[in-house]
C-alpha cells in the first residue's frame, strides 16, 4: 500500500513538470502585457513600462524564466505579483478561507441534497417522485450559473430586499450575529452553486445505484431475508458509491479553485475571482500559481480517490 | 485695439482699481455675456470669485459607514505605483497632494496654504518657477509632522528610475528645492505655463520621508507601506485586500475643519458595472458606485423609483475615430503603416471630409450614450476656455455623396466608389466593447448609402490596447484604415492632450510604435502652434493656440470625434458628492457628506 503511494506520487512528479511547462509556455505565448494599462495612459512615459518589463524579468527568453520560476517554487517561492507588489502565496492564502467556506459548503449541499435523492430515486425507479427528481434535475443542471446567480439577485436582493448580493468579507458584528451575516450574504452563492451541483450529481448517483441494484448478489442478499434499508446501505451503497467517490474527488481541487462565474456575479473575493482578474491583467505570476496549484490538486486528489477505492472495495489491489 | 483696452481693464481689476463686478458690466454692455466676462478675467490671471463650498456638516464625524463600490478592485496603494485610476482613486483615500481639481477645473487647496499666483508672489513673471507654501500643523496619520521636507523626497522619490514611477513624467523636467520647512520652490527647465502639474491631483500624492526613505528606487517594491499606506488624508488606513477591499477610519487630526463627515470608509472592488449601479442605485446596498460604463437605456430603468441616482462629470474625454495617414496594407522595411507611404484614398481630403460627414453624431449620442455624452466637432472639448467656437459638424449622406462625386470618385458595377482603379473600401478597427460594436455598426450603415464599403474589426481591449510589440492589432501599430478608441484628458490643461498629434511622436517601427501620434499626420504649422503653445505664459495668446490646433485638426479631418464623454457615477440620494470631471473621483473626498 504504502510503496503504491510512494509509486503513484514518485510518476506525479515528471507530470506535473510537464503541466507546469505546459501552463508557463501557453501563458508565455499568450497576447497582452501586464503594463499594459500603463501604455494607454497618457501621463506615463513608455520607458516606465520597459524599465517595470525588465525589472520583472519580463524581458528574458521564455526558457530562463521558467527556470527561475521552476527553481523558485521547489524553495517554496511562489513568485511576485506584478499588479499587487506582494507575494503571490499571502494573495492566494487572503482568498482561500472565503473559497473553502463557500465552496466548500456549496458541495456539501450537494452531496447532502444529491445522494439521499438518488438512491431514494433509484429504490423506486419510475415513481412519481423519481420523475420529479429527474425533471428538477434536468432544469436544475441546464440553467447556468449565471443566470440562477442573477435571478436570485432579482428575486431575493431586489424584489423582496431579504438579502445582500454584494459579498464582504469584513462583517462588523461578532458572536451569533457575525454568523447569521455571515450566513445571511453566502445563502445565495451556497444555493446557486450547490443545487447546480447537486443536480447532475443525483442523476449520477441514481445511474450507479441502478446498476447495482440489478445484480445477482443483491437478489442472493434478499433472498436472505435482509432487510431493505440493510441491503441498501451495506451491499448497494458500499458498491454503487465507487464512481461516485471518483467524481467527488475529482471535484475537490474545484473546492479550492474555487467557481469563477459565481464569484464574479456575488463579488466574493475567492480564488476564481482572483484568476480571472490576474487573467484579464496579466499577472502571470499569480495565475501560473493559481493554475498549477490546482493541478496538484487535481493529481492528489485522483491519488487519494484510487485509494479510497481499495478500502470501498477490496477487491481492488494496489500493485 | 480692443485687444490692448482689454488687457489693461483686466489688468486695473487685478491690481484692484476696477473691481470685478464693475469689470463686468462694462462687457457686458460691450454685448458680451456674464460667463463670457468672467471666463476673460480667469483666463487673463484673474482667479474666479470661487463659489463657495456647500459643505453644511458642522462637527467632524457621525456620519457613520461611506461605502464605495468600484467594479474594478484596487490592488495596491501606492500612488506612485498606481497603474489604474483604481489604484489612484484607492490611494488618494489616504494621502493628499497640495492641491485637487474641483468640479471646474479649478484648482483647490488642500495640503497647500494658498493657491500660487501671480499676485502672492507664487508664479514667477518668467513662468520658470512656483512657489508652495504649505499648511502648518499638519500631521501625518502617525503623529510625524508634515514638511517641505516630504515634498523634496516624493520628487526624488518620483524620479529614481529605479524606483519605476509612473509619476515619472510629471516630476522629470523640475527641480523641488526646500525654501524653509513650510516652503518649497519647484524649478522649471523651461518656462511651463502649466505648473500646476507636480503635486496636485492624484498623481500629486506626497509620500512620508520618514518612512519611504530607505525604500528609493530599486528596493522601492519591499516596502510595506506599499499595501499599508501611512498616509495624512480624511481617513487612516485599517485594512487591504488587494483585488477586494479597503478600509480606513476617520483621522481625528485632520486639517481641515469640520471634516471628514464619515466614520468609517470601505471600498469594495470587483464584479461588473451593471451590478455596481444595482447595489446603489436599486438596492441602496452601497452609497458610490464609480464609472458606470452602462447604457443609459439601462441607468433609467434602475432609476425609477430607485434609491440612488446617477451624476455626471464634465471633462475633456473624448472618442473618436482616428484616420489613417498611411498605408495600412503596403509593407515597407518590415513595417506596414509606414510614414513611407501615403495613404491611397486619404490622401484626397474630400474622402476625408465625406467621411466626417457620414457619422451621425445625434444618433450615436441618442441611442447609445445619452446622458453620458455630448456630441461636438472638436477633438479638444475643455476646459471651457480652450473649445473652439470656429467649428461644426453635420451628418448628412447626400453631401458626402456630392462631395465624393465632386472629387472623381464614381460608383462601381458593385455600387462601390472608386477612381482610378482605387475602390472606396475601408477597415474599421476598435476594441470590444458594446457601444463601441453599436457605433461602428452606425457608421457602416450611413457609408454603405454613400458608396462606401467599410469592413468591421473588434479586437480584445488588452490587446488592442497593449504595447505588445509583436502583435499587430494594437491601436498604435493602426493598421487598418480607420480606429475607434478614447483618450482621456487626466487635467484640465490641453498641453498633453494636444501634443500627442506633433510630428515628432509619429509611431514607427523604429520607437517601438510607442509614439503617440496614431495617425501619422505631418502638419508643420501643427506642429507650430503646439511648440508655441508650450512657451507661452500668457493665458489668452496660450489658450488661442490650442484653439487653432483644434482647427487644424479639423480642418484636416485628423480625426472624427464621436463624442465628448461625461463621467457617470451613481450615487445615493442622501450623499453629497464632490465629482470633477478634471480629476480621480476619490480627489475631494474630505467634502463629501450625507443629508440627514
Amino acid at each position: 500500500m504504502s510503496q503504491y503511494v510512494l509509486r503513484r506520487l514518485l510518476i506525479a512528479i515528471p507530470s506535473l513538470l510537464g503541466i507546469s511547462l505546459i501552463l508557463f509556455v501557453v501563458l508565455a505565448l499568450a497576447p497582452g502585457d501586464p503594463f499594459s494599462d500603463l501604455a494607454t495612459n497618457p501621463n506615463v512615459p513608455p520607458e516606465v513600462g520597459l524599465a517595470l518589463r525588465a525589472k520583472f524579468g519580463l524581458d528574458d527568453p521564455v526558457y530562463l524564466r521558467y527556470l527561475h520560476w521552476l527553481v523558485a517554487m521547489t524553495q517554496g517561492d511562489w513568485g511576485f505579483s506584478f499588479v499587487s507588489r506582494m507575494n503571490v502565496d499571502q494573495l492566494i492564502l487572503q482568498r482561500l478561507p472565503t473559497t473553502l467556506y463557500v465552496i466548500g459548503s456549496a458541495q456539501l449541499l450537494a452531496l447532502l441534497v444529491a445522494i439521499p435523492v438518488g438512491v431514494y430515486a433509484a429504490m423506486k425507479p419510475y415513481s412519481i417522485f423519481d420523475q420529479i427528481a429527474s425533471t428538477l434535475a434536468f432544469v436544475g443542471f441546464s440553467l447556468p450559473t449565471f443566470f440562477t446567480g442573477i435571478l436570485f439577485i432579482l428575486i431575493f436582493s431586489v424584489k423582496l430586499d431579504w438579502l445582500p448580493f454584494v459579498y464582504t468579507t469584513d462583517i462588523k458584528a461578532t458572536g451569533v450575529r457575525w454568523f447569521l451575516e455571515e450566513l445571511r450574504q453566502a445563502i445565495m452563492p451556497i444555493m446557486v452553486l450547490g443545487l447546480f451541483q447537486a443536480a447532475s450529481m443525483t442523476r449520477f448517483v441514481r445511474a450507479a445505484m441502478l446498476d447495482v441494484i440489478r445484480l445477482d448478489y443483491i437478489t442472493t442478499a434478499r433472498a436472505k431475508g435482509l432487510g431493505q434499508a440493510r441491503v441498501m446501505v451495506k451491499h448497494v451503497m458500499r458498491n454503487a458509491m465507487i464512481p461516485v467517490v471518483t467524481l467527488i474527488a475529482l471535484q475537490m481541487p474545484a473546492v479550492f479553485g474555487g467557481a469563477i462565474v459565481t464569484e464574479q456575479i456575488f463579488r466574493i473575493p475567492g480564488i476564481g475571482s482572483l484568476l480571472i482578474t490576474s487573467i484579464l491583467a496579466n499577472d502571470t505570476p499569480v495565475v501560473m500559481a493559481v493554475t498549477f496549484v490546482f493541478a496538484c490538486l487535481v493529481v492528489l486528489f485522483n491519488l487519494i480517490a484510487d485509494v479510497l477505492y481499495g478500502w470501498l472495495d477490496p477487491r481492488i489491489s494496489f500493485r | 485695439m480692443l485687444d490692448t483696452d482689454l488687457r489693461t481693464m483686466i489688468d486695473d481689476v487685478k491690481d484692484g482699481r476696477v473691481d470685478r463686478r464693475a469689470f463686468i458690466r462694462r462687457m457686458v454692455a460691450l454685448g458680451l455675456t456674464v460667463p463670457m466676462a468672467t471666463q476673460i478675467l480667469a483666463i487673463g490671471g484673474v482667479a474666479m470669485a470661487q463659489s463657495p463650498a456647500s459643505y453644511k456638516p458642522t462637527k467632524r464625524g457621525g456620519g457613520g459607514p461611506l461605502k464605495l463600490l468600484w467594479w474594478q478592485a484596487p490592488t495596491l496603494l501606492n500612488p506612485h505605483f498606481a497603474t489604474g485610476t483604481k489604484d489612484q482613486d484607492a490611494s488618494r483615500i489616504f494621502y493628499e497632494p497640495l492641491a485637487s481639481w474641483d468640479v471646474d477645473g479649478h484648482l483647490n487647496p488642500i495640503l497647500a496654504a494658498e493657491i500660487p499666483s501671480v499676485q502672492n508672489g507664487g508664479l514667477a513673471a518668467d513662468g520658470k518657477s512656483v512657489t508652495w507654501k504649505l499648511k502648518p500643523g499638519v500631521k501625518w496619520h502617525d503623529g510625524k509632522p508634515f514638511t517641505a521636507d516630504d515634498l523634496v523626497f516624493t520628487w526624488e522619490y518620483a524620479t529614481d528610475p529605479a524606483t519605476a514611477a509612473v509619476t515619472i513624467a510629471v516630476y522629470r523636467d523640475m527641480t523641488v528645492e526646500k525654501v524653509d520647512d513650510l516652503t518649497v520652490r519647484i524649478k522649471f527647465d523651461k518656462p511651463t505655463p502649466f505648473w500646476a502639474n507636480a503635486f496636485v491631483g492624484a498623481y500629486g500624492c506626497i509620500l512620508p520621508k520618514h518612512l519611504f526613505a530607505e525604500y528609493k528606487g530599486a528596493k522601492s517594491r519591499e516596502a510595506p507601506y506599499n499595501l499599508k499606506p501611512v498616509g495624512i488624508g480624511p481617513y487612516k488606513f485599517v485594512e487591504f485586500k488587494p483585488g477586494d477591499l479597503v478600509r480606513g477610519e476617520l483621522n481625528s487630526d485632520y486639517h481641515m475643519p469640520n471634516r471628514p463627515y464619515f466614520d468609517t470608509i470601505e471600498m469594495k472592488g470587483g464584479g461588473d458595472a451593471v451590478s455596481a449601479a444595482r447595489a446603489v442605485i436599486q438596492t441602496g446596498e452601497y452609497d458610490y458606485a464609480w464609472n458606470m460604463q452602462v447604457e443609459d437605456e439601462v441607468l433609467l430603468r434602475l432609476e425609477k423609483g430607485g434609491k440612488g441616482k446617477t451624476i455626471y462629470a464634465v471633462g475633456g474625454d473624448i472618442e473618436f475615430i482616428m484616420l489613417n495617414f498611411t498605408d495600412p496594407n503596403t509593407e515597407v522595411d518590415g513595417e506596414r503603416s509606414s510614414t513611407k507611404t501615403k495613404h491611397p484614398l486619404f490622401s484626397d481630403a474630400a474622402v476625408r471630409k465625406a467621411l466626417a460627414l457620414l457619422l451621425d453624431r445625434d444618433g450615436v449620442q441618442k441611442f447609445i450614450y445619452g446622458r453620458a455624452g455630448r456630441t461636438t466637432a472638436n477633438y479638444l472639448n475643455g476646459p471651457e476656455q480652450f473649445v473652439s467656437k470656429n467649428t461644426k459638424w453635420e451628418f448628412s449622406v447626400e453631401k458626402a455623396v456630392a462631395l465624393l462625386e465632386e472629387s472623381g470618385w464614381k460608383a462601381g458595377s458593385d455600387g462601390i466608389r472608386e477612381k482610378d482603379g482605387k475602390k472606396l473600401k475601408l477597415l474599421y478597427q476598435t476594441s470590444i466593447n458594446g457601444p463601441r460594436q453599436k457605433t461602428q455598426a452606425i457608421f457602416k450603415q450611413a457609408c454603405q448609402k454613400a458608396g462606401i464599403e467599410v469592413e468591421l474589426k473588434s479586437i480584445v481591449a488588452s490587446v488592442f490596447f497593449s504595447s505588445d510589440v509583436a502583435n499587430p492589432d494594437t491601436y498604435a501599430k493602426f493598421y487598418s484604415d480607420i480606429e475607434e478608441f478614447q483618450i482621456p484628458m487626466t487635467q484640465p490643461d490641453p498641453a498633453q492632450h494636444m501634443r500627442r498629434y506633433h510630428s515628432r511622436f509619429v509611431a514607427t517601427k523604429e520607437n517601438k510604435w510607442q509614439g503617440t501620434n496614431f495617425p501619422r499626420w505631418v502638419n508643420k504649422d501643427f506642429d507650430e502652434a503646439i511648440d508655441a503653445a508650450e512657451n507661452e505664459t500668457d493665458p489668452l495668446k496660450r489658450a488661442a493656440l490650442y484653439i487653432k490646433c483644434n482647427d487644424i485638426m479639423w480642418q484636416d479631418t485628423v480625426v472624427i470625434p464621436v463624442l465628448h464623454r461625461l463621467k457617470v457615477g451613481a450615487i445615493a440620494n442622501t450623499m453629497h458628492p464632490v465629482i470633477s470631471g478634471w480629476a480621480n473621483d476619490t480627489d475631494n473626498l474630505q467634502d463629501w457628506y450625507r443629508e440627514v
